[in-house]
């Protein structure tokens, strides 16, 4: 561990605070363009942000420490992982801190808050989120892990930087059958875990359809604001991760030099842009699914998570 | 009598040096294995014993569970040391009578005394098999004492092993409340009194465990490959299973029973895991494998001590078990909530809950099982983690439900509305667990030399195989891979604190807090019967998982006589029992009451009949023995 790696681990989750709420923006205007509106421009989210920042805060009453925590657990955890994951550089500090079942485990823990937090308020729209947000997360869990065992096969190893190391070296691995598997379910559960279309509808206010709206109904000016900061960190940290897993290139070594961490920035900031532009105008195409036809869609996820891990077991030459 | 109690509870933790005492046929033989039981036990006692000061003055206990509870605490005591196949039996009924008496301690209740019968029945049938398998070990290899017949393992046929294996497993299966012997789990826990609920679930189930690592493990083992097969699958179903059960029920203390048949499948898992790559030539891994079962099962002890002691302050609070009607408890009892929270993050395995370390363990080994050619390994083991992964998935949906439903939000019913805070006696009982929660979340490393000398004794680990080095970081011998589960936790304090600075920015411009009545959707206020229930927060997971489920559901709608669409009223009613015990259960005591029937024909309450049947009896078994 070098001043520099620390320092690249620390541009992470600078990058990832100031670039969320414009990857955010980014994928609205994409949107909106597709659907021929003008759009509120790249910058909306961060100005919607500085606005809810200055309202008053409101104590909704009868509700407990976990509502009023549950915002900064969220986005705790999230910035967490953000100096964990390999984004920019390999040599996290924190990278033997925590594997990629920590950093699932994370993950989790910041859903569950948000769902404790939706109990918390004890109206009918809070539990029917937590519910629903619950039932997929049960689901989405196996997958992610599945698809964890995956990767982690051919590695040799959990940990995120050893992964991204192991496929660097060894570019052929992305176009495995195993691999492919893995980051078409990991695709499929990081839509649903971050609430994006088909799975849930970021952008509706509908009582019947919002899941995760339907949780943070009841939170105001700045913690709603922590709120959505933090959802999008959540989604930026894993579109990034899904790219660095799959297409590492770009991500400066264990002991970078100060032109590599400035590559690793650029490298990640295209990846994501692409990737969120991508789902963006996927989603202008996709309509909402039931409710009870999204675990089909987890479960078909599974399947291949399954059929990866299979994959990597059985086409790989044995290991030892 | 506090201090009688905790005198009883308090078990010597330097047991765990090989010592002998002989007494009158009875043989004592404490090694590290079984000291690691003895511990755990011990440990699990002291915490119950100190709530059970205040919880009895609360519930005003009679006499005769205050008195029993200390022997069923020896007993568990004695198990885990007895040397020899008549002491392990003299101690394991004597546990399994008392903790019968003990369900029974309010058995003015009907639905506790069918709970009673239905433990007394699949207890004793356990009991049964393993005397069976005993008495044949014991036969075949000539002598009573286990150092003896371990010396003699070698000459027993495979027939001998695999009979001796299987009762085995099925009796200690049942008391580990492993599929399909887990029925009695869900109905005595929850009715028998809580401090008990705690101590049969924390510490007697893991007598059945322990009982499969000595019996078919360490005397009989190494086994074959289908018995690590065999254990894995068992494990893995047990822990599926339990866990849909879990997520699905209303009642809370039968939530953390169902949670108990999971987590024990998942230490069941584990063991077979290391059976099987023992017996595939993988120490290494097997003794991660093995380290992962052990450790889950100390934090399971902790964290299901405390989840029972909490359930059992909220029940004395307010003499409700159904979520359904519960709420609003974190106001009222703020302690008790905290103290369940624990739990729950424990049993939900998310990292700085009590569970995490171990499921990580035992997810590492695995992943990293070499695998080579063995189409098995590469097989069982992916299924394995995606059992695994399912049930951490619907583990935390189980938790979660039963931390927000029951505690947070408005109370559903007026007993949870006056509910008061338990007494301070209680609350140190839970505290102490809480602590072994805290200490197996962030700090496992003070644990890392007593598991290394366990594990050295165990032959499926073998002797030169070195276990994860426990350290500030969790090192796999042979896998480039490590947590450090107390930085984590600080690092994770240290974001969070983070994420409140950050949303200070503005703070200048905010006008003052104020408090705000809940949006009520423009209707004049919230009711309690606004809110959801626990069933209906299940109800997505019951709707996904209903062809394993099986609820029994009724819609009956009532319409007007003048219209048919004007509808007068709606039943909804919606039953979940347990599918294996409808299927497998039922039909079999079905048959034994048709027998039964026939069988009574010949009970006229004659004394000459009965008189003319023992003389026949006499006979009978006279010349049979001639």
């Amino acid at each position: 561990m070098s001043i520099m790696a620390a320092a690249a681990a620390a541009l992470q989750v600078l990058a990832v605070l100031a670039g969320a709420p414009l990857v955010v923006g980014g994928m609205r205007q994409v949107r909106a363009r597709l659907e021929g509106r003008a759009g509120g421009g790249i910058g909306q989210p961060w100005r919607d942000l500085r606005k809810q920042l200055r309202k008053q805060q409101i104590t909704p009453r009868g509700t407990t420490l976990v509502f009023a925590l549950a915002p900064a657990v969220v986005a705790g955890s999230t910035l967490l992982i953000a100096a964990i994951v390999p984004l920019i550089a390999l040599g996290s500090p924190l990278d033997s801190v925590a594997d990629l079942f920590g950093v699932v485990g994370l993950l989790f823990l910041g859903t569950v808050a948000l769902t404790l937090a939706g109990l918390d308020t004890g109206t009918a729209f809070g539990g029917m989120g937590s519910s629903r947000e619950i039932t997929i997360a049960a689901l989405v869990e196996p997958t992610i892990l599945l698809a964890v065992f995956a990767l982690s096969v051919p590695a040799q190893s959990a940990n995120l930087a050893a992964i991204v190391a192991a496929t660097a070296d060894n570019p052929g691995q992305v176009f495995s059958p195993a691999s492919v598997l893995a980051f078409v379910a990991l695709a499929i559960v990081i839509i649903a875990e971050t609430g994006r279309l088909p799975v849930d509808n970021p952008s509706t206010h509908l009582e019947l359809t919002m899941i995760h709206e339907a949780m943070v109904l009841e939170y105001a000016g700045p913690k709603l604001a922590l709120v959505e900061w933090a959802s999008g960190m959540r989604l930026t940290v894993l579109l990034a991760l899904l790219a660095n897993l799959f297409l590492p290139w770009g991500v400066a070594g264990a002991d970078p030099s100060f032109l590599a961490v400035l590559v690793g920035v650029a490298a990640i900031t295209v990846k994501v842009a692409v990737l969120a532009g991508v789902l963006a105008a996927g989603e202008v195409f996709i309509a909402k699914l039931r409710l009870f036809r999204v675990p089909e869609l987890l479960a078909g996820s599974f399947l291949l998570a399954l059929l990866a891990v299979t994959a990597s077991y059985f086409l790989a030459a044995p290991t030892r | 009598m506090a201090f009688g109690l905790s005198a009883i509870f308090g078990s010597p933790r330097h047991l765990q040096v090989d010592w002998l005492l002989p007494l009158v046929g009875v043989r004592l033989d404490l090694d590290p294995l079984g000291g690691l039981f003895v511990a755990a036990t011990g440990a699990v006692s002291v915490a119950v014993g100190i709530y059970s000061v205040g919880y009895a003055r609360r519930e005003q206990w009679a006499r005769f569970p205050l008195l029993v509870l200390p022997v069923f605490v020896a007993a568990m005591l004695l198990v885990p040391a007895a040397g020899s196949a008549t002491t392990f039996l003299l101690a394991w009924e004597l546990m399994a009578a008392a903790s019968l008496a003990l369900v029974l301690s309010e058995h003015r209740r009907e639905a506790v005394r069918s709970a009673g019968a239905f433990y007394a029945v699949m207890t004793q049938l356990g009991f049964a098999a393993i005397l069976l398998a005993l008495v044949l070990l014991s036969s075949a290899g000539g002598g009573d004492a286990f150092s003896v017949i371990a010396a003699h393992t070698d000459d027993l046929s495979s027939g001998t092993r695999t009979t001796v294996f299987l009762l085995t497993l099925m009796g200690f299966g049942s008391k580990a409340g492993l599929l399909p012997l887990h029925a009695w789990l869900p109905r005595a826990h929850p009715e028998a009194p809580s401090p008990v609920s705690a101590l049969m679930s924390a510490a007697m189930v893991n007598m059945g465990i322990y009982g499969i690592i000595r019996i078919d493990l360490q005397l009989l083992g190494p086994g074959p490959q289908w018995w690590g097969l065999t254990l894995m699958i068992l494990g893995a179903m047990s822990a599926v299973f339990g866990v849909l059960q879990a997520s699905v029920a209303a009642d809370l203390k039968q939530l953390l029973a169902y949670s108990t048949t999971e987590n024990m499948g998942l230490v069941t898992l584990g063991l077979g895991a290391a059976a099987l790559l023992s017996a595939t030539g993988a120490p290494t891994v097997a003794a991660i494998a093995t380290t992962a079962a052990l450790l889950h099962l100390l934090s399971h002890a902790a964290f299901k001590t405390l989840g029972f002691l909490a359930a059992g302050s909220v029940l004395a609070a307010t003499g409700l078990r159904d979520l359904d009607r519960l709420g609003g408890l974190a106001r009222r009892m703020p302690g008790t909530t905290v103290m369940f929270g624990i739990a729950a993050l424990g049993a939900s395995g998310l990292p700085l809950g009590a569970g995490f370390v171990s499921e990580w363990l035992l997810l590492q080994s695995l992943i990293h099982s070499p695998h080579g050619d063995n189409t098995l390994l590469a097989l069982m083991m992916p299924l394995s983690v995606g059992a695994i992964a399912l049930t951490t998935g619907l583990g935390i949906a189980a938790m979660v439900k039963a931390f927000g439903v029951g505690f947070l939000a408005r109370p559903r019913s007026a007993a949870a509305e006056a509910a008061r805070e338990s007494p301070a006696s209680m609350l140190t009982g839970m505290a102490l667990a809480a602590a072994a929660c805290v200490v197996f979340a962030v700090a496992p490393a003070l644990l890392g030399p007593t598991l290394g000398q366990v594990l050295a004794v165990l032959p499926t680990v073998g002797g030169d195989a070195t276990g994860p080095q426990f350290g500030t970081f969790l090192r796999l011998p042979g896998v480039a891979g490590s947590i450090a589960p107390g930085l984590l936790a600080g690092a994770l304090v240290i974001a969070v604190l983070t994420a409140l600075g950050i949303a200070r920015w503005g703070v200048r411009h905010r006008p003052a807090t104020v408090a705000a009545p809940l949006w009520a959707c423009g209707a004049d206020a919230l009711g309690p019967r606004m809110q959801y229930t626990a069933t209906s927060f299940a109800e997505p997971l019951q709707r996904v998982f209903d062809d394993v489920l099986r609820p029994d559901t009724d819609v009956e709608v009532t319409h007007f006589a003048e219209s048919q669409y004007l509808v007068e009223k709606v039943t909804y009613r919606t039953r979940l029992t347990d599918p294996i015990e409808a299927r497998l259960y039922r039909p079999v005591v079905r048959a034994l009451t048709t027998w039964a029937q026939w069988v009574r024909g010949a009970h006229n309450g004659s004394v000459h009949l009965y008189l003319a049947y023992g003389s026949l009896g006499l006979l009978i078994v006279l010349l049979v023995a001639r």
